[in-house]
């Protein structure tokens, strides 16, 4: 498989992950979204370090990027469930007030 | 053909089509059940890549974390009252545009730059390194960033239990 194939699915998912982002206003479903756009960087990551057996930068900065998801997904649904108790909805367009 | 090729393309297309799946369905809680397909497949491609402990953990922490954590907050924050959960999808046209644009000028940016022509990309042979090179560059070269991501990850999920925790008074009921 040439690279670039593997590219071309990397862009495609980060395309993808950005529909969902845009086209959602459930903050959860946006959440995915974010998933999928970082799974689409790591493709490239890994795609560029299968030529690369020595370094494997590559692989591990997809690792550090796997760690960077895991926080932010914890972190930003601990965010919408509190958003939620107060709210009591995680539509994004009904959050238009700051002061709690 | 190679057999190796088919599996990636096989995990490719599978990628993709639950990707796709996940933009169109209207029910939260199946695109987080196609989530689970995705990540999978991005895990083979790695697996294919030679890049076998990214693989891994990729399933360890995606498959076993965030879904977890994201169906849990689905079913923390929408009243599963016998309807669906479901969550309408707005500007569809003016999003598909710009997603389709943005696809295609990634499309036409990675054919220019011919990267298969590079002289780094052609003098290697692609090999599946052992996973013990893989262990000693994170423990030597990249230990401080290790370290780094580590206390990262902790703070992380401390803040978040932190932040989630909530003191329940007596006599409230949970919803």
């Amino acid at each position: 498989m040439p690279v670039e194939h593997l590219l071309f699915l990397g862009a495609a998912l980060f395309c993808i992950g950005l529909l969902v982002v845009l086209t959602r206003k459930n903050a959860i479903a946006v959440l995915i979204g974010i998933e999928l756009m970082l799974n689409a960087s790591n493709i490239n990551l890994v795609a560029f370090s299968h030529f690369d057996p020595d370094m494997l930068q590559g692989q591990i900065f997809a690792l550090f990027v796997i760690t960077v998801a895991a926080a932010e997904a914890a972190v930003g649904l601990a965010i919408v469930v509190k958003v939620y108790q107060y709210f009591q909805t995680a539509d994004l367009d009904q959050l238009n007030q700051l002061k709690g | 053909m190679a057999i190796e090729s088919i599996i990636l393309y096989g995990f490719a297309g599978l990628t993709l089509l639950s990707a796709l799946y996940i933009a169109f369905t209207r029910n939260v809680l199946y695109a987080a059940i196609a989530l689970i397909v995705t990540f999978l497949g991005v895990a083979g491609i790695f697996m294919m890549l030679g890049a076998s402990f990214v693989a891994i953990s990729q399933v360890l922490v995606y498959v076993g974390g965030i879904l977890v954590l994201i169906v849990f907050g689905i079913m923390l924050t929408n009243r599963l009252k016998g309807q669906k959960v479901e969550s309408p999808v707005y500007n569809k046209f003016l999003g598909l545009a710009v997603a389709v644009g943005l696809f295609i000028i990634f499309f036409k940016g990675i054919l220019q730059a011919n990267f298969s022509a590079l002289g780094w990309i052609q003098s290697a042979e692609p090999t599946n390194p052992p996973l013990e090179k893989f262990g000693m560059r994170l423990m030597t070269d990249y230990v401080l960033a290790f370290e780094l991501i580590g206390v990262l990850l902790l703070l992380a999920l401390i803040g978040a239990v932190k932040m989630a925790s909530f003191k329940r008074k007596e006599g409230a009921d949970a919803r």
